[in-house]
């Protein structure tokens, strides 16, 4: 299809699989959504009110619809997208639980979805409230002293939480160059290390799948600023020489910086602070149920041990004493030696505040009773799939497990990427492929506390289905098939790049 | 307590059974003993939702903010957002899914950015957008840090018309990468490129806001001219509602555009989410920042999305990437694609019209009241305007919540203590920023002006 006529409101995006026409095809000229206030303000032409060098010549071309047509496109849209609340979602490293409704109604409330971020402190000490108690319970969570909540995702906290560690080696006197990182990373630490103006210097994963200490002790020397590390790490593992580690890489005066993806599977178990981490990230996004918006937005607050807590950005939402009269209790302050701010305002505040609600709903128990079950699911599923799938390192895992098609690829021809499309098929959202990029073919599941057994087996189900067709030589390269799209072709896209709809008409 | 676990005691007997375990406390036996947590979280016991709910609607209430009229901008405006918009952006469909990494079940999601990245490229007047940044202030710094690799040169010219909060969070991340950034000083609203030292060296990167943080309009084309000069690569932080009315940063010859889409159907959410924007020239877009939404076709030859030029990114590219962001603001980039659909062509030119006559009357009203001068010399204003009180602005604003409005943001607030190189300490004490945006009516701005002119008499 390369055009429809605006205002034909049909379901066939999804009754068929053919495709939705972009807005600006379904524009017409002369067709309005908008509404606005009277206001009796005096009218005033453009000309009086903007200079003609500055004057645009034609308006911005944006698109002319009704709003019935508005919502007919977004809706049908939206049911081309898989999301969690329409299945399991067992993507590795990304957490993908359930997110409780009860955050959107508070997101909702209008005292904090309307709330001005330039307004004084005296009018917004509600909102202060929030983000100093959603600190507090940060920091008891992580065992930490002291947190900045304006980092507006998990990368953004490892940019923030580098330029801590480099704010402590300068007031040190000291210029050191190098952050190491297992070779398990994320893609995200090693970018951040670049862009905090320090060198990777990388270590291999020992046979068990845990840092090897030997590799580290051989590159640990006063020129390490630090060391990032995720524990459980990306293989699903706990890293269990973590002792060790701190030990070794503190002697040397660097700084232990812990990647707190996957947090959920020890909240309430142990944490980052009691292993010897300096400065902790969390992603709220993850961890603490805030919907992930389709990509973003998430929120990934630092928390520091008390000794780096002076270099935190700011300004920072603190308690103040009680006043006699009833004054404010919260206001603002600005740490004496602060890297400076990180976010144009205080974060992403009302991700923040579903976060504490979710914390608040779980509590001390509830918040265990996640990781529990959390780590259970997780166990169960490999127990389940080591019959038909090759385990990374098949032993007790946390959170996740990392499969592997190495064998179905090897013996059968079929990859990773084959089975995750098959997975579709099935109804099932596939887990994270390829990554880690240390196991080959890997396939990580990630299924979460609030997955039923009913699902996980219904899940097992269908990956012991796929490999079965895998080893009878019945699964082709053509799944998934009942998807609005099959196939896209990723090469074509990069290779005759049409990023805009202007783009693709210019063609 | 109760929660979202599914999970019955006999599910958990039969599944640790499964595992040959007696224990759920056994599946943590890889935990060093001398590190486990003894005694539980120093956290409350869990709440039931009704409990954690009133909490938060006492919470809301202590936020007075929220209940008056709303003249504060700043970077963050009291826009329309209507239900239809906040409905469809509220799809679980968009709000509780992942990133688009398995393109066959996240068309949707892709398909509206595509749609997103069209709308920012026509208002930016650039050909290439991505798919958002954090905000504002990070578009600044991931423009900052394209024209620096671009140009090959690390010394940066900043307006100090660009956002004070956004200037800050440029000069905590160029500490990393080692960028010098040079703040160029405004006089009477208007940056003085001559000004500027060149003792660091020549910059590789102009940065100028149009409008400024003060709202006025200055001339992008002195910027390009010095750029061009220069050899610089120029970032305009635009506002997309001024560019309904004014030439976008394309036609001012700008090579990046940033800029904040919180105007585009975001609430004010006390300043977050929000959403970065950032669109380039064509020459760049193998150095853009973050995600990137591309069309191609499936295996059938339709039509499809997908996430492209991915060598780019962090995921790939490891620390030779061009950013290290993964999770963007996709929700309210699919949001600003809805609120844009919803004004249309026509829309986005009225918005920002009724802006202007509405911040039009009020600065007339305003500069009618004794001892209240402009803070801004002859330039012209949209949105939002400067002005100089009799008194300091946080009383004014102090007084004026009392009366049911919020008057404006003080700018030494804003400001903080890094300062503005061209506001004294007087000056920033003084001034007030107020914000006009199209749902402010004739009745509430001229209560405005009449509580305003009370509290300086008082």
């Amino acid at each position: 299809m390369t055009s429809a006529p605006g205002g034909r409101a049909r379901s066939i995006p999804l009754l068929g699989h053919d495709t939705e026409p972009t807005l600006f095809e379904l524009s017409a000229p002369g067709r309005q959504s908008w509404q606005l206030r009277t206001t009796g303000v005096p009218d005033r032409t453009v000309d009086e009110l903007v200079p003609a060098a500055h004057r645009r010549r034609e308006l911005v071309p944006i698109a002319e619809v009704s709003e019935r047509d508005l919502v007919g496109h977004f809706t049908r849209l939206s049911h081309r997208q898989f999301s969690i609340d329409l299945g399991a979602y067992p993507l590795g490293s990304c957490t993908m639980k359930y997110n409780p409704k009860v955050a959107d109604a508070v997101a909702a409330l209008p005292g904090l979805a309307a709330a001005h971020p330039g307004a004084p402190a005296s009018l917004t000490q509600g909102w202060l409230a929030v983000l100093v108690e959603l600190e507090e319970a940060l920091c008891a969570i992580s065992g930490m002293a002291a947190a900045t909540l304006q980092p507006a995702a998990g990368a953004a906290g490892e940019l923030t939480g580098l330029l801590l560690m480099r704010a402590w080696h300068a007031a040190a006197g000291e210029d050191r160059r190098r952050v190491i990182i297992p070779d398990s990373a994320h893609g995200t630490n090693p970018a951040s290390v670049t862009l905090g103006g320090y060198q990777v210097t990388t270590v291999p994963s020992d046979a068990r799948g845990c840092v090897d200490m030997a590799a580290l002790r051989a590159v640990l020397d006063a020129d390490v600023a630090g060391i990032m590390l995720t524990n459980p790490n990306t293989l699903g593992l706990f890293e269990e020489d973590i002792a060790e580690i701190a030990g070794a890489v503190h002697e040397v005066g660097g700084l232990l910086y812990y990647d707190g993806a996957n947090l959920n599977a020890i909240l309430g178990v142990v944490r980052p602070g009691d292993m010897g981490f300096d400065i902790v990230h969390l992603n709220l996004h993850k961890t603490f149920a805030t919907p992930h918006g389709g990509g973003g937005p998430g929120a990934g607050p630092v928390a520091v041990s008390a000794r780096l807590a002076e270099f935190l950005p700011g300004p920072r939402p603190v308690r103040l004493a009680p006043g006699a009269d009833g004054g404010p209790r919260f206001g603002w302050e600005t740490p004496a030696r602060s890297i400076g701010r990180v976010h144009g305002w205080h974060g992403n505040a009302l991700v923040l505040a579903r976060a504490l609600a979710y914390i608040e709903v779980h509590g001390r128990d509830g918040l265990l009773r996640v990781a529990e079950r959390a780590v259970l699911n997780a166990n169960w599923l490999r127990r389940r799939l080591s019959s038909s799938y090759d385990v990374a390192f098949d032993r007790p895992c946390m959170h996740e497990v990392v499969l592997s098609a190495a064998t179905l690829r090897k013996a059968h021809g079929v990859s990773a990427l084959d089975v995750a499309k098959r997975l579709i098929d099935e109804g099932f959202h596939p887990p994270t492929v390829y990554f880690p990029l240390i196991v080959d073919e890997a396939l990580m599941v990630e299924p979460t506390e609030t997955e039923s057994k009913e699902t996980l087996m219904a899940l097992a189900d269908a990956f012991e289905a796929v490999a079965a067709e895998a080893v009878a030589g019945l699964l082709d390269h053509e799944s998934p098939r009942h998807t609005p799209v099959r196939r896209v072709d990723e090469a074509r896209a990069a290779r005759r790049l049409v990023a805009t709809y202007d783009a693709r008409r210019e063609e | 307590m109760p929660d979202y676990l599914p999970h019955t005691e006999d599910d958990i007997k039969e599944m640790l059974a499964f595992l040959g375990l007696s224990s759920l406390d056994e599946l943590f036996a890889t935990v060093p003993a001398a590190l486990r947590l003894s005694g539980g979280l120093a956290l409350e016991e869990g709440r039931p939702e009704p409990d954690v709910v009133a909490r938060f609607e006492e919470r809301a209430r202590a936020n007075a903010t929220a209940g008056l009229v709303c003249f504060a901008g700043a970077g963050a405006y009291d826009h329309e957002v209507p239900a239809v918009v906040r409905s469809l952006a509220g799809r679980s469909e968009f709000v509780t899914s992942y990133t688009p990494y398995q393109a066959e079940v996240a068309q949707g999601v892709l398909q509206a950015v595509f749609e997103f990245q069209t709308l920012v490229a026509r208002i930016a007047g650039l050909p290439i957008a991505n798919a958002s940044l954090y905000d504002g202030a990070s578009a600044l710094v991931e423009g900052v840090n394209l024209g620096v690799a671009a140009s090959g040169r690390p010394v940066v010219w900043v307006s100090a018309g660009v956002h004070p909060h956004w200037r800050a969070v440029l000069d905590t991340f160029a500490v990393g990468p080692g960028h010098r950034v040079v703040e160029v000083p405004l006089d009477l609203g208007r940056t003085v490129w001559e000004g500027a030292a060149e003792a660091g060296g020549a910059p590789g990167v102009l940065v100028l806001g149009y409008p400024n943080y003060l709202g006025c309009l200055e001339d992008p084309a002195e910027a390009r001219a010095l750029a061009d000069r220069l050899g610089a690569v120029l970032v305009m932080a635009a506002d997309p509602v001024a560019v309904g009315l004014v030439k976008s940063p394309g036609e001012w010859g700008a090579d990046v555009m940033v800029g904040e889409g919180q105007a585009l159907g975001v609430p004010l959410a006390f300043g977050g989410p929000y959403l970065g924007l950032f669109a380039c020239s064509q020459e760049h877009v193998r150095r853009l920042p973050g995600r990137l939404v591309g069309e191609t076709v499936d295996r059938d030859g339709r039509r499809a999305y997908v996430t492209t030029l991915r060598a780019r990114e962090q995921d790939i590219r490891r620390e030779r990437a061009t950013s290290n962001v993964c999770t963007n603001e996709t929700l309210l980039a699919v949001t600003a694609a809805i609120q844009l659909g919803w004004l249309g062509t026509s829309g986005l030119a009225e918005v920002a019209l009724r802006c202007a006559r509405g911040a039009r009357y009020c600065r007339d009203a305003l500069l009618g009241i004794d001892g209240v001068e402009p803070l801004t010399g002859e330039t012209p204003v949209l949105r939002e305007f400067a002005l100089r009180l009799p008194v300091r602005a946080d009383l004014v604003i102090g007084r004026l919540a009392a009366e049911g409005y919020l008057a404006g943001v003080a700018l030494d607030q804003l400001v903080g203590d890094r300062g503005d190189g061209s506001l004294d300490a007087e000056a920033a004490a003084h001034g007030l920023l107020v914000a006009v945006t199209e749902r402010r009516t004739r009745a509430e701005i001229d209560g405005l002006v009449a509580a305003l002119d009370k509290a300086v008499r008082s």
